[in-house]
């Protein structure tokens, strides 16, 4: 995931100075470029274009009619929902976890900070299998919890609680990280020209410290509900695969094709890539709003 | 107002950056902090301002105890060094910042707002710039928005961390001259820190000579500069008093080798 926000800056930086040199030099230098440009072209249309374009074909191989069909199949708008439903929840939680921890760590000094920025990027070190099996471990019947949530009728796992809980789980560091190089950048002077002003601590927030970082959490937004939706580890663990109760979007697909329902599995995987189609063109405009973003830094 | 401070201390980590300093400053004074960096003057702002906590001591303003005062509430207007201007924010909207934030019950209607904030704009000669964002202004035009904006909350005192640092020096002479006669204008009392001994030294009422946490001397510049009383200020303050002050403005800057030395040896014995 965090290869997807890497700058394109040092290809841009490569064929900048490269300009720069004398002509033979450049001659030879356009040669290799050339390659390198064509060796880095070529392996993207192999392995992300015509994947991509693979997806989109077999979805809609059997017409249109079949097309839609598959995604109007009533398990399928269920997964649907539940895909919505799930990150509709996660996302907010996220954004008011991330502002908080990105405001702890980028203002205040405290004991066991570097321990929140280490956990803050846990998930993204841990395999999304092992975050889903650590809440069954904790909820389910055999957990620690299992019992207690069983005697008040309460279900986690295999249900709709577990995948909100999954989902929250492996979308924890995009906010987080999105915001604190940003508020690190910004410093606190304008906030305490807020405060002498008479600015309360919620006025100086939003009228001083949010439109400064309106585009980084909006850019962490997108790509956290990227994740929220396309999530299948973690979820796939807790959800228990019930049909049209408990299956998202990615697990569906996953069945559909198992069972041998290629271009229903397709069209639905269909939906999925227009998300991340979406997502990078959202990516595209909040990078060319916020130009002086350090997406890659914490320090 | 005036300002008191009764035995300031103020540690960060094991550096001890304001050392027991006590201080009067009348109403309507215009006071400079001097001292070179790490001598803890703009610390000692910020703990008038509010914006630091003093390890112990005591800030009285008007005599009022004002120690446990939070910086929103003791009617301070602080300039920041860099300016600290609301960059999403135009010239009007910063300068009106702190009328807007007001509980609705004390907040001027839009329009004495807009007549407060046009008032304030011609009292920094800067009328026709409302409409813009802070990023389309000089540094001295920046600097004086800042002023603006502070003042713009009628504050008691205004506290100003090295005004004219971040500009160069044929704006910063300019500047120098109008925030004395804005300040004898307007008399609000005023204290400004400052590394440059030129800027304390033409501007200032009295002077606050600061080295290592600690008051070295107060007086007015020609108290100071006639009698410094101790080998600090006097090595301080003396490279200037020498070669700026004595000699005419538009003449060649008269250097004194022998002294420079002497100077020298003078301040490696304190050392």
């Amino acid at each position: 995931m965090s290869a997807a926000a890497l700058p394109g800056a040092p290809v841009a930086a490569v064929a900048r100075s490269a300009r720069t040199r004398t002509s033979a030099i450049r001659r030879d230098g356009a040669l290799v470029s050339r390659l390198l440009i064509g060796a880095a072209l070529a392996f993207l249309a192999i392995f992300l274009f015509v994947p991509l374009a693979f997806v989109f074909v077999q979805a809609l191989a059997k017409g249109a009619g079949a097309y839609l069909r598959a995604i109007g199949d009533a398990d399928a708008l269920a997964a649907i929902r539940l895909t919505l439903v799930a990150a509709a929840i996660a996302i907010p939680l996220n954004v008011a976890f991330g502002i908080a921890a990105a405001w702890a760590i980028a203002r205040f000094a405290f004991r066991g900070k570097s321990v929140l920025i280490t956990l803050i990027d846990l998930p993204f070190s841990v395999s999304p299998v092992i975050a889903g099996l650590v809440y069954v471990l904790v909820f389910g019947m055999q957990g620690w919890l299992g019992p207690w949530l069983a005697a008040h009728d309460i279900k986690v796992i295999f249900a709709v609680p577990g995948i909100v809980l999954a989902t929250i789980f492996v979308t924890v560091p995009f906010v987080a990280r999105e915001l604190i190089p940003l508020l690190q950048a910004q410093g606190v002077e304008q906030e305490e020209a807020a405060t002498m002003l008479g600015a309360r601590a919620w006025q100086t927030f939003v009228r001083v410290t949010l439109p400064n970082i309106k585009w980084g959490l909006l850019y962490g937004v997108v790509l956290c509900s990227a994740r929220a939706m396309g999530e299948f580890g973690a979820v796939s663990v807790v959800s228990g695969h019930i049909r049209g109760a408990t299956n998202t979007l990615p697990l569906h697909v996953e069945i559909a094709y198992n069972e041998y329902q290629f271009a229903a599995a397709f069209a639905c995987a269909s939906l999925l890539a227009l998300i991340a189609l979406a997502t990078l063109a959202l990516k595209l405009v909040l990078e060319r709003r916020s130009p002086d973003r350090h997406p890659e830094r914490i320090e | 107002m005036s300002i008191a401070l009764e035995q300031i201390q103020k540690r960060f980590g094991a550096v001890s950056a304001v050392d027991g300093v006590d201080l009067q400053i009348r109403t309507g004074e215009l006071v400079a902090v001097l001292g070179p960096s790490g001598s803890g003057k703009t610390t000692l702002l910020r703990i008038i301002a509010g914006l630091e906590a003093a390890d112990a001591g005591i800030v009285r303003l008007d005599g009022d105890d004002a120690t446990a005062t939070h910086a929103r509430d003791r009617n301070v207007g602080f300039v920041f060094q860099q300016y600290a201007l609301f960059p999403h924010l135009t010239v009007f909207e910063n300068v009106a910042f702190g009328l807007r934030v007001r509980p609705r019950r004390e907040r001027p209607d839009a329009a004495a707002i807009a007549r407060r904030v046009a008032s304030l704009l011609a009292l920094v000669q800067l009328e026709d710039v409302g409409a813009r964002f802070p990023h389309a202004l000089s540094g001295g035009q920046r600097q004086r928005i800042a002023l603006a904006r502070a003042l713009a909350v009628e504050p008691r005192v205004l506290l100003l961390d090295e005004p004219f640092g971040a500009l160069d020096a044929r704006v910063r002479h300019e500047l120098r001259g109008w925030l004395r006669r804005l300040h004898d204008e307007i008399a609000v009392t005023s204290v400004f820190v400052t590394h440059d001994q030129a800027e304390a030294l033409a501007l200032a009422d009295r002077i606050v000579v600061m080295h290592r946490g600690r008051i070295e001397q107060v007086g007015t510049p020609d108290a100071v500069r006639a009698s410094p009383a101790t080998p600090f200020v006097r090595d301080f303050l003396g490279g200037f008093a020498e070669s700026r002050v004595h000699a005419p403005c538009r003449t060649p800057v008269v250097d004194r080798p022998h002294e420079r030395g002497r100077r020298r040896a003078l301040a490696s014995a304190i050392e």
